[in-house]
């Protein structure tokens, strides 16, 4: 434990760059994943234990708390997935993609399609707290 | 110019855990670090303790921590660093005393790699074995490696398991499987694909940022996993 708390302070403190910082994100996404994998197999085995129960449980979600928590994690779901495919370049194709400019270029095209995801998407999540309900075809205009 | 320097000592005579000491000197703008850092063991507290041996970038001796990254002290000058300079021991390895780290886990993983040619079949014409421009540019990169460990130091999954071979040794092992001449490549692509090895790698290109011979390491590493998957 002592030296997994002792990596995490290392890896936050180290003066990296984007590779740095995008493995942390790709590590905190993970973890709020995981996180989130276990809430919900919670609130789906509450649903056979009692409805009330259940009801309950949602309640905790539509909490401001929640929404910022779901919020984080909708960052981290969309970032670990494009985060994920510039690995797999990498991995797959080095001599292409294992290079410090590829490398630069591919991390602002993860942060660019992870906002262009997250943005809409937050935004319908949010809605509901100032008691509008949004949907996609809202924001697209129609 | 005037500068700070704030150097994590460490003393294991007196001393229970590093703590943070400042220094105010006077340096020229192109003074390495190492210059800054040698003024102060000179001038100010002889006690200060790190290694250096060539000064210019060769013997891989004085990696550290600075301003929060791995470098030589001896390949950053003061014009490039600010007027406040933060200094720490490379991370990962047991401190030894002030910037001095024990560097046999290091070592130790470089000598398991067999960092030597291996090549059981004499060689043509009893003499040499021949190899074309083509062939020795395939490694030139990881030749360059001067066994500094700002790269090991500097990797995310090193801090997290030390039994992670690190990046260093996987430069090795570059080195010699896309040699020509070498005929162990099946026995170091077996070291490579233990769960010590290569996979433990996140792409973090930490390493690539710190090696100050600018060896194109997160490739070489990409390589061999490459290597690994066909065989
Ligand atoms: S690219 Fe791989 S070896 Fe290099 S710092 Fe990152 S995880 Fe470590
Ligand atoms: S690969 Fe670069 S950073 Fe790593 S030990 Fe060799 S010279 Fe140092
Ligand atoms: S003193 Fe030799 S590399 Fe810096």
């Amino acid at each position: 434990m002592a030296s997994i708390v002792a990596s995490i302070w290392q890896g936050i403190t180290y003066r990296g760059k984007d590779g740095h910082y995008a493995w942390l994100l790709h590590r905190l996404g993970g973890l709020g994943i995981v996180l989130f994998l276990f809430l919900h197999i919670l609130d789906i085995f509450l649903v056979g234990v009692s409805k009330e129960l259940f009801e309950t449980f949602l309640f905790i979600y539509h909490s401001a708390p929640a929404k910022v928590f779901v919020m984080g994690l909708l960052f981290g779901v969309f970032f670990h997935a494009f985060n994920g495919v510039r690995i797999i370049l990498v991995d797959f194709w080095p001599e292409k993609f294992s290079n410090l400019k590829m490398q630069r270029l591919l991390f602002r095209l993860v942060v660019l399609v992870t906002l262009l995801f997250f943005i809409p998407t937050a935004i319908i999540t949010v809605a509901p707290i100032f008691g509008t309900h949004l949907s996609l075809s809202h924001l697209l205009g129609g | 110019m005037r500068v700070t320097l704030k150097l994590k000592r460490f003393n294991p005579e007196v001393d229970e855990k590093q703590h943070w000491e400042e220094y105010q000197i006077d340096v020229e703008p192109n003074d390495q670090l190492l210059d800054a850092l040698n003024k102060v063991k000179w001038f100010h507290d002889g006690t200060l303790t790190y290694r250096r041996s060539c000064a210019h970038g060769v013997c891989g001796s004085d990696a550290m921590v600075i301003n929060g990254r791995n470098r030589l002290a001896c390949k950053v000058l003061m014009k490039d660093l600010g007027n406040k300079v933060t200094v720490e021991p490379i991370r990962g390895l047991p401190v030894v005393k002030d910037m001095v780290v024990d560097m046999e886990p290091f070592f130790a993983k470089f000598r398991a790699m067999k960092p030597f040619l291996i090549n059981n079949t004499p060689a043509p014409d009893g003499r040499e074995r021949h190899q074309t421009v083509e062939d020795r540019e395939r490694f030139d990169d990881t030749t360059k490696c001067i066994l500094c460990a700002c790269c090991t130091t500097s990797c995310p999954s090193f801090w997290a398991n030390g039994e992670y071979i690190g990046p260093a040794s996987i430069v090795q092992i570059h080195r010699f499987i896309f040699d020509t001449r070498d005929e162990a490549t099946k026995e170091r692509l077996e070291i490579a694909n233990d769960a010590m090895g290569v996979w433990r790698c996140r792409t973090v290109f930490n390493c690539v940022e710190a090696c100050p011979r600018e060896i194109n390491i997160t490739k070489a590493i990409g390589e061999v996993k490459k290597a690994i998957l066909e065989g």
